[in-house]
């Protein structure tokens, strides 16, 4: 239990929150990191997996790369980046690595959330009258929506765990705060960062949730 | 000589450090499928009264299925820090923290596969005057053994890829050969552990289909419908058990 009366020391000592190494300099980095990653992943897959599920091919590449990333350990990924010649451009292996992992949960939802959208209410779109693109934007998107929020829920907690464990290849992000409580043997700070880490992975995904209910298309309809 | 050269050379494939060191690589794999081995078993073991519990009771499901979930989102780096205090550097420190990311998969998979038993077969079972217990164990288990399957393959594999994270307390079989590599820039050793790794999920997830066809001959009769492949289960309705939202995790 000293650990855990330490870690509060920690995070109460305002010394710790100042500074190159403080955490707000940490949190910054992190949310920096994970915002570009994200961003970069959803430019690349949402709009591939809303295409394929509107055309409805690709099923198999966008469940089997999700299968692929489960078997891939991001760990190897990052430090494997870190070791090639992109290692000498700073953020650059980080975010690649953080991208990479923000693909799969992105395209495998999506994709998924565009061909369960029932097929008798596509026909009917279209027996409408509709085009390709409304039966698209008025009629699969948001019976999707569920889905495709899922998939962001799921990519911004995985880029926020996996920024994390950049630290370990060297970079910054909240991470650095526990690889360095190890290296100083300091299990009171080691707690403290975990603990930022782990609330901050929380706090994301609840904002996710929340952002997700508040801009449902179905929302106070039946 | 040239094979000699390429350890001098830091080369990224390296025939040279397989055969010189071999000995520390069997003991990495051997460290990771320890852990991979144990926290799932550990996993199942715990999931399934958990499962079997919120089945039985709905008020029990929503804070199990709630509170696994919460742990899932907990990034490895700082699960396995978290659980320091408690264990110390140890490789059970490890094990927890992969077991308590297993939950939330395991337990999904075993109450969709259970909730997917159609209730026909329950009600016959019921009139030829099955127990409970052998109702569970005859009927039910095997009924929804392809669903619970296919969450241990999903943890396996995930668990596989995770442990390397273990590198940072030094319990992270191949991982803690990645972690060195990286501080001493050995970059054979690197790519060999991370492919081993990768190879190692590679085949725990097809030993496990394996075992699934082995344990569930019946699922291969259909195979003819719809060529999706031979997993489609044959009991008694056409409807396929509800894949439970499946959350990613691969940090």
């Amino acid at each position: 239990m000293n650990a855990i009366s330490g870690a509060y020391d920690w995070l109460t000592t305002g010394a710790n929150w100042q500074g190159e190494k403080g955490v707000w300099h940490r949190l910054s980095e992190h949310l920096y990191f994970s915002g570009v990653a994200l961003a970069v992943a959803c430019l690349i897959a949402l709009p591939l997996a809303l295409w394929l599920g509107h055309i409805g091919r690709g099923g198999a590449l966008a469940v089997n790369i999700s299968n692929v990333g489960r078997a891939v350990p991001t760990l190897a990924v990052l430090v494997l980046l870190t070791l090639t010649p992109l290692g000498r451009h700073g953020d650059l292996p980080t975010l690649i690595a953080l991208v990479l992992f923000a693909i799969p949960p992105l395209l495998t939802n999506t994709y998924v959330g565009m061909r369960e959208v029932d097929r008798s209410v596509v026909e009917a779109a279209r027996g409408m009258g509709m085009s390709g693109r409304q039966v698209f934007a008025r009629v699969e998107l948001p019976l999707a929506y569920p889905l495709v929020m899922t998939g962001l829920r799921s990519a911004a907690v995985q880029v926020i765990a996996t920024a994390t464990l950049a630290a370990m290849a060297g970079e910054g992000g909240l991470g650095r705060i526990i690889t360095a409580g190890f290296s100083l043997q300091n299990t009171p700070q080691v707690v403290a960062g975990a603990v930022l880490v782990a609330a901050l992975a929380l706090v994301v995904e609840g904002v996710f949730v929340a952002v997700g209910r508040f801009l449902d298309p179905a929302r106070g309809r039946a | 000589m040239s094979e000699q050269n390429c350890l001098v050379a830091n080369d990224w494939v390296c025939g040279e450090y397989l055969r010189t060191r071999g000995q520390e690589l069997t003991d990495a794999t051997v460290q990771h499928l320890g852990i991979t081995v144990a926290s799932v078993v550990i996993g199942v073991l715990i999931s399934f009264p958990l499962a079997l519990l919120a089945r039985r009771r709905k008020a029990f499901a929503g804070p199990v299925l709630g509170l696994t979930t919460v742990f899932y989102s907990v990034p490895s780096l700082a699960m396995f820090s978290l659980l320091l205090p408690l264990f110390g550097l140890s490789a059970s420190l490890v094990i927890t923290g992969l077991v308590l990311y297993s939950l939330t998969i395991l337990v999904r998979n075993i109450l969709a596969g259970l909730q997917a038993v159609p209730e026909e077969a329950r009600e016959a079972a019921r009139g030829m005057g099955y127990g409970p217990l052998r109702l569970l164990w005859e009927v039910e288990l095997p009924l929804a053994l392809p669903a619970m399957l296919a969450g241990v393959r999903i943890a396996t594999v995930s668990t596989v890829a995770l442990t390397t994270v273990g590198a940072i307390v030094d319990y992270g079989g191949l991982g803690t050969l990645i972690l060195d590599g990286l501080h001493s820039d050995f970059k054979a050793q690197v790519l060999t552990a991370s492919v081993l790794c990768v190879l190692l999920a590679v085949l725990a997830d097809l030993l496990l289909l394996g075992v699934q066809r082995w344990l569930t001959p019946w699922t291969r009769a259909t195979a003819v419908r719809g060529g999706r492949g031979p997993h489609r289960r044959r009991a008694a309705t056409a409807v396929e058990p509800e894949m439970p939202e499946m959350p990613e995790k691969v940090a």
